[in-house]
């Protein structure tokens, strides 16, 4: 019996220098293409989704335990996240702020932080660990199991079916919880700030009054939107396009986290540029958005 | 009645495969594939494993996309269908899998109800006779119902497989390796639910398997492939077509050898890396 030879490697990847410059321009060719081509199935793959998404609601059996999955179930950790951040932010600038005689300014500086940058983003890169590596892992069992080809072959559409409920739970429920952690991280800084080292409440409380504005709160909450959506739909995409094998659900449910944790601090990066230009665009003199 | 409209039907195939290709990353799975399957007809893909039987199936119900080529299902070429069009279509069709591909977070009535809830007007004392009529067909007690998959044993989830694929009354019925992993007693069960589905209603059917039992008992016609890779060039992958009658009085030594369970030549690539392996094969058939 014949088999196929393999194919025969090209004279020009020798071992000079011109065979190896060669070769190491071949070999970051094929990572551009397969970035590429991985960056087009995503693409598609999110089309997808928002056609079947503005096609027909998914039922609400798919909807309800999807819900209560991103959100009633990720709030206590998502609290204790927010409120041990608040504590321990109070505790490292402390020190700092004593030494020139403005810890009053504590809170503006707590709760700024928390509100615009730490509550969004932590809430998402929790979300991304506890909720989004589940989803990868869940959705790679059944693609191994072949339960992604028995929908589809039953006449349900796997994307409608399984990943638009999922992104309508992450996409709705990230900004309360994102509110959660603010909360949380303001009451424990708080509670370490003014209760614990007894900094002077009515001052506390006056500077991040004057600080905080609605507008630094609603920075977190669109922020928050946008990691919510890219935590469900690579964790979607890994799950969908997992590898056989118990070694593949890892790897899928691996990289669901580390990319979801990329994508968190891009969109954080760009959006904080883009929302603060918008800011100084409609208010040059930095006035209170609200 | 029903004899004359299958009689009519059989004058256009139910399934035609035209020059279907397959490939997997740059892998030939499946290369220019032409079948047809008239409607009523129990045909048996057989072939070792990866010689792309199961892919062949998925590929009739637009599980996977051909490379080149295109399917034909009652006239309708599926590769052209969108979306909501081929969704529409898999009513038609009932797929039991391997591993029977039942889903995990739901109870075993959830799992047989999923087509019905999916797309049926049936109310739920409709849907629940269902279900356990189709249960009671496949041998299952209604205290199945509330169990999930994973309590059930392999046999039990494969018959769960089974009243699931036919819950719908599906058109086509396609079997992935029906009685892979089982003993020969459950095996036995599952090829008589399979002739007796067919029996029931006028129903065509696709069984992959290479156990040769199955293969002979539910039968009208054989199809044998081979993996693409031990075929000399411009060979048809399709290496045996016809009833098991044929397939007793054949000549060709590559069906003789898979019939038999004989491993012929393969022998001498073991032997390549194991010099003490014994030198005499078997060759009595």
């Amino acid at each position: 019996m014949s088999t196929i030879p393999n194919t025969p490697t090209h004279d020009i990847f020798d071992n000079t220098y011109v065979g190896r410059l060669a070769s190491w321009i071949a070999d970051w060719g094929k990572l551009v293409i397969d970035s590429l081509i991985a960056f087009g199935a995503f693409s598609l793959f999110n089309l997808r989704t928002l056609r079947w998404m503005t096609t027909r609601l998914p039922r609400s059996e798919t909807i309800w335990p999807n819900f209560y999955r991103v959100g009633v179930s990720s709030l206590p950790v998502i609290a204790l996240t927010g409120t041990f951040i608040g504590m321990v932010l109070a505790v490292q600038s402390y020190f700092q702020f004593r030494q020139i005689g403005l810890e009053t300014r504590l809170g503006a500086v707590i709760n700024m932080t928390l509100v615009r940058e730490l509550g969004p983003v932590l809430a998402a890169t929790m979300l991304a660990g506890r909720v989004g590596s589940a989803m990868a892992a869940e959705l790679g069992t059944m693609r191994v199991t072949e339960q992604i080809d028995a929908l589809a072959a039953m006449g349900a559409n796997p994307i409608h079916y399984l990943v638009v409920p999922r992104f309508l739970a992450c996409l709705f429920l990230i900004p309360t919880l994102t509110v959660m952690a603010d909360f949380m991280g303001v009451a424990g800084g708080h509670f370490y700030g003014v209760t614990w080292l007894e900094i002077d409440i009515h001052h506390y409380w006056s500077n991040s009054i004057q600080a905080v504005t609605n507008f630094d709160l609603m920075v977190g909450l669109i922020k928050s939107v946008f990691f919510g959506a890219a935590i469900a739909m690579v964790s979607c995409y890994q799950g969908f396009n997992c590898d056989a094998g118990a070694e593949g659900v890892g790897r899928a449910s691996t990289n669901s986290f580390v990319q979801s944790f990329v994508m968190i601090l891009l969109l954080d990066l760009t959006l904080g540029i883009v929302l603060d230009n918008f800011y100084f665009m409609f208010y040059p003199d930095g006035a209170s958005f609200f | 009645m029903m004899i004359e409209q299958l009689l009519d039907e059989q004058q256009q195939p139910l399934v035609e495969i035209k020059d279907v290709s397959v490939a997997f990353e740059n892998q030939n799975i499946l290369q220019d594939i032409n079948l047809k399957i008239p409607a009523g007809e129990t045909l048996v893909l057989l072939g070792e494993s990866g010689c792309g039987k199961t892919v062949l199936m998925k590929t009739i119900i637009g599980l996977v996309q051909p490379t080149s080529g295109s399917v034909f299902f009652d006239g309708q070429n599926i590769n052209a269908l969108n979306d909501q069009e081929l969704s529409y279509l898999r009513l038609r069709f009932g797929f039991v899998f391997q591993n029977a591909a039942l889903f995990d977070s739901m109870t075993i009535g959830q799992n047989v109800a999923f087509p019905l809830r999916q797309h049926g007007r049936f109310n739920s004392n409709q849907i629940r006779d269902m279900v356990i009529a189709r249960l009671s067909e496949v041998g299952l007690p209604d205290s199945v119902v509330h169990k999930k998959p994973a309590e059930l044993s392999g046999g039990m989830r494969k018959r769960v497989g089974l009243a699931r694929a036919l819950v719908m009354n599906p058109e086509l019925i396609m079997y992935d390796e029906p009685t892979t992993g089982l003993d020969p007693i459950m095996s036995d069960v599952i090829n008589e639910l399979i002739i007796r589905t067919r029996r029931r209603n006028p129903v065509t059917s696709i069984v992959v398997t290479h156990d040769m039992n199955t293969a002979c008992k539910v039968a009208d016609r054989l199809v044998m492939l081979m993996p693409l890779d031990r075929l000399s060039p411009g060979e048809p992958q399709i290496i045996f077509d016809g009833t098991p009658a044929e397939l007793d009085s054949t000549r060709d030594r590559r069906v003789r050898q898979f019939v038999n369970g004989e491993a012929g030549e393969r022998l001498m690539e073991l032997r390549g890396r194991n010099p003490v392996e014994p030198t005499e094969t078997s060759d009595n058939s």
